[in-house]
């Protein structure tokens, strides 16, 4: 079971309180990750990667374990924490502006 | 007796402010979608109760919404309320966010590329919807002006949405460009005389019409003159601001464009300057009287370099004969110390007897005046900056 935390937007957009906990269809990698969250709330589809890309958003940053995955292949394989439900897994909106 | 709702979009959600015809006392409600970008909300004139909200955010994109109560609930129509969000086999059911540009061969011509700020090709890359536009005659049909430019259009209550690809495909397209504020098809008329008949506007590219319900579409710019365009005969490259028609005579438009007042009496194919004694003839919203075809509003604004009313005065300048001759409008609104902008869909009109104009301010405040515009008085004050305002007139 991976557990999934959502910024809050889209926490109110899916209309989900605290953390999400997916099942995972075969390796935890953050594409399996975000199919799993995008079939369970579709109208998150769109937010987090582009609809037709299907690559991140720019303002958008996947954490866990304390380390930035952002920029990790989308079919990496995410730390065993992770993958065991030990740990979270972050999915962030960029803070930015001053 | 009638009573209005109108539909504010902010920089930070919707609101919706409501009152008998009197116009007098308001209720408001919101914010819905907080925190999110509302750029329009616009309500069905054959189901009053069906609205369409843009809502967008820098971070995560284009939401469509919509509310089947007038407000009071809404839903992402891909997913409606208490429905399974997936197809039996997992499969996501809706794509009521999704806007893709049509790129098959039948649509034919480039598609690919526009002209970018510093003059090279640039790819077509979608933002947002800049403005719903609701079918005259089916609640489930609604057009979407998007950023980058381009026209879409639902026919299952926002489900799915498709690009009308003529528009950018006509030939001009390469040649279109960005504004400050983005390339942005901001302005949809629909004809009520002529189901196929749209006009549509784009900063900076121009005006456009067809005449085919959008399979082709053609520039409709002569007698615009913006500085610094090298050619004056441009077919386009115009930064148009606004368009706005009267239904009871949908061949007379008046646009207000980023500098001066103009009006067009053969559908946009011709168009004369009619900025007359305005103070200022830069701004941005322009709106004609539900009963006066020939009575015009618009805001003038300093200067493309400075975003506020002149002389720190908020004047609201109506014209009775179809534009060049302008009175200002005062009584109720600051006259001094006063440096916010109405953007260009943040005004619209009721259809009560008494016509009702409405617009919001950036900063934050919704002004209306229930007698077209002698006196005028807040309905809020303090709101996010005001992007949009529509307002619907309810039996």
């Amino acid at each position: 079971m991976i557990r999934v935390i959502l910024p809050p937007h889209l926490r109110t957009l899916a209309n989900i309180e605290g953390e999400v906990a997916l099942q995972v269809e075969g390796p935890a990698t953050q594409r399996s990750v975000l199919d799993a969250l995008e079939a369970r709330y579709p109208m998150l589809c769109g937010t987090i990667r582009d609809h037709v890309t299907q690559q991140r958003r720019p303002f958008v940053r996947f954490f866990a374990c304390e380390e930035d995955l952002s920029h990790e292949p989308p079919d990496a394989p995410l730390p065993d924490a992770v993958a065991s439900g030990a740990e979270l897994f972050f999915i962030v909106g960029a803070i930015a502006g001053g | 007796m009638s009573r209005v709702r109108v539909l504010v979009g902010t920089r930070k959600g919707a609101f919706l402010l409501e009152s008998d015809g009197k116009r007098e006392n308001w209720k408001v409600s919101g914010p819905h979608f907080a925190g999110w970008e509302i750029y329009h909300i616009k309500g069905s004139s054959v189901d009053p109760n069906r609205l369409y909200a843009s809502q967008t955010s820098g971070w995560f994109g284009q939401i469509i919404q919509r509310s089947d109560d007038g407000g009071k609930t809404w839903h992402q129509p891909g997913t409606p309320p208490g429905e399974p969000t997936t197809t039996p086999d997992g499969t996501p059911k809706g794509e009521s966010n999704k806007f893709v540009y049509d790129t098959s061969p039948k649509s034919g011509k480039p598609l690919t590329t526009h002209q970018f700020y510093d003059g090279t090709q640039h790819p077509w890359e979608f933002k947002r919807v800049w403005h719903l536009e609701p079918s005259l005659t089916d609640p489930d049909t609604v057009y979407a002006g998007v950023e980058d430019a381009a026209l879409f259009r639902t026919t299952d209550g926002g489900q799915t949405w498709h690009e009308l690809a003529g528009l950018r495909g006509h030939g001009t397209g390469p040649k279109w460009q960005p504004g400050a504020g983005g390339m942005c098809l901001h302005t949809i008329l629909l004809d009520p005389s002529n189901p196929k008949r749209i006009f549509i506007a784009i900063s900076s590219a121009g005006a456009f019409r067809t005449d085919d319900a959008g399979k082709t579409w053609r520039p409709i710019n002569r007698g615009l003159k913006s500085q610094y365009i090298p050619d004056p005969n441009a077919e386009v490259g115009h930064c148009v601001h606004r368009i706005a028609m009267h239904r009871s005579r949908p061949g007379v438009l008046f646009m207000q464009k980023h500098w001066d007042v103009m009006r067009s009496e053969d559908a946009g194919d011709s168009w004369q300057e009619v900025s007359g004694n305005l103070p200022t003839d830069f701004g941005f919203p322009i709106e004609v009287h539900a009963h006066e075809p020939n009575t015009v509003y618009v805001v003038p604004i300093k200067s493309d370099g400075e975003h506020y009313p002149p002389e720190g005065k908020l004047r609201v300048y109506r014209s009775r004969t179809g534009g060049n001759e302008w009175e200002a409008l005062t009584k109720g609104l600051p006259q001094r110390d006063c440096y916010v902008n109405v953007l260009r869909d943040a005004m619209a009109v009721d259809s009560l007897d008494s016509c009702g104009v409405y617009f919001g301010t950036t900063g934050g405040q919704v002004y209306t005046s229930a007698d077209a515009g002698n006196t005028w008085a807040p309905i809020v004050r303090d709101l996010p900056a005001v992007v949009s305002v529509e307002v619907q007139t309810i039996p």
